[in-house]
């Protein structure tokens, strides 16, 4: 209804809300697929293409609600969470719960000093997370429930305010804030048990350079 | 002493130092951290591994859609 008010309205007021034709959502959209893609693959770990094709029929149904065109990153983001959402809230047992007490006092920080997995690491914290590749580190996300995947993807990921975040999933502030401290304590724990399981580090092994001298 | 100028635990500090690099803590909890923070090497240590972690979460940003990807989003936009 709005659009059709500020459609009647003349010059310079439209500029800012933009064309809202079909050819300019897809022109808007072609620009984010790569991003929206990306977060779609880090939310879920089998249909990420399906995620961003329900996402944009959504947003193309609701294009006229889209205030600023540069805005249309974060807005087909946002709708894109709210897809991720209702296919979650279907699934009610990935809504469970960790038991606190068996993440929270896990430090990835204190566990590298004390087990020294990169003796010959002169930077042992940074080059321990270099190890990761991008695979690699959405293996170890996928091995989040998804309640904490989300909030960390989509703040450290994707850089979205708590508050954003809470709107696009739901879910009270406090809640989120909670689940996103627990998520950071897991995926660190995951991050520590990833790379055990699966010999990553032994990858990285160099050669001591006085090995042959 | 006062409440602010006692020493908060390590458990404490190291379970708020996401928010304080996000400047979500409230003033009294900042200036404890703080505090905190030029008492204890250790908690230095997670800090700096927070901030570590923090940039390495941020630098994995999009690449390129893979070609097959490309075309089957394509084809659905046009389709519209």
């Amino acid at each position: 209804m709005a659009r059709h008010q500020a459609g009647s309205e003349i010059g310079g007021l439209m500029r800012e809300a933009g064309d809202r034709s079909k050819e300019s959502f897809q022109r808007l959209a072609a620009a984010e697929l790569a991003g929206l893609y990306w977060l779609a693959r880090r939310l879920v770990r089998d249909g990420a293409e399906d995620l961003v094709q329900e996402a944009l029929l959504n947003a193309y149904r609701a294009f006229g609600t889209l205030q600023h065109d540069n805005a249309a990153g974060p807005w087909l983001k946002a709708i894109l969470v709210n897809v991720f959402r209702d296919q979650l809230r279907r699934r009610a047992r990935s809504l469970e719960e960790l038991p606190v007490e068996q993440v929270d006092d896990f430090s990835l920080y204190q566990t590298l000093i004390e087990h020294d997995p990169m003796p010959y690491s002169d930077t042992l914290h940074h080059e321990y997370l270099r190890a990761f590749g991008k695979e690699d580190v959405r293996e170890v996300l996928m091995r989040l429930p998804e309640i904490y995947r989300a909030p960390l993807v989509l703040r450290y990921m994707d850089g979205f305010a708590t508050k954003e975040i809470a709107r696009m999933l739901d879910t009270p502030l406090g809640t989120i804030l909670a689940r996103l401290h627990r998520g950071r304590k897991r995926f660190e724990r995951e991050l520590w048990d990833y790379a055990q399981e699966t010999g990553l580090l032994a990858r990285e092994t160099i050669r001591c350079p006085t090995a042959n001298a | 002493m006062s409440d602010s100028q006692r020493l908060i635990p390590c458990s404490d500090a190291v379970r708020q130092l996401w928010e304080y690099l996000d400047h979500a803590v409230s003033p009294q909890d900042q200036e404890k951290i703080d505090r905190h923070l030029s008492f204890c090497r250790r908690c230095c240590g997670e800090l700096e591994f927070a901030k570590e972690l923090r940039a390495f979460l941020a630098s994995q940003e999009a690449d390129e859609l893979p070609p097959h990807v490309k075309d089957r989003l394509e084809r659905f936009m046009t389709g519209l």
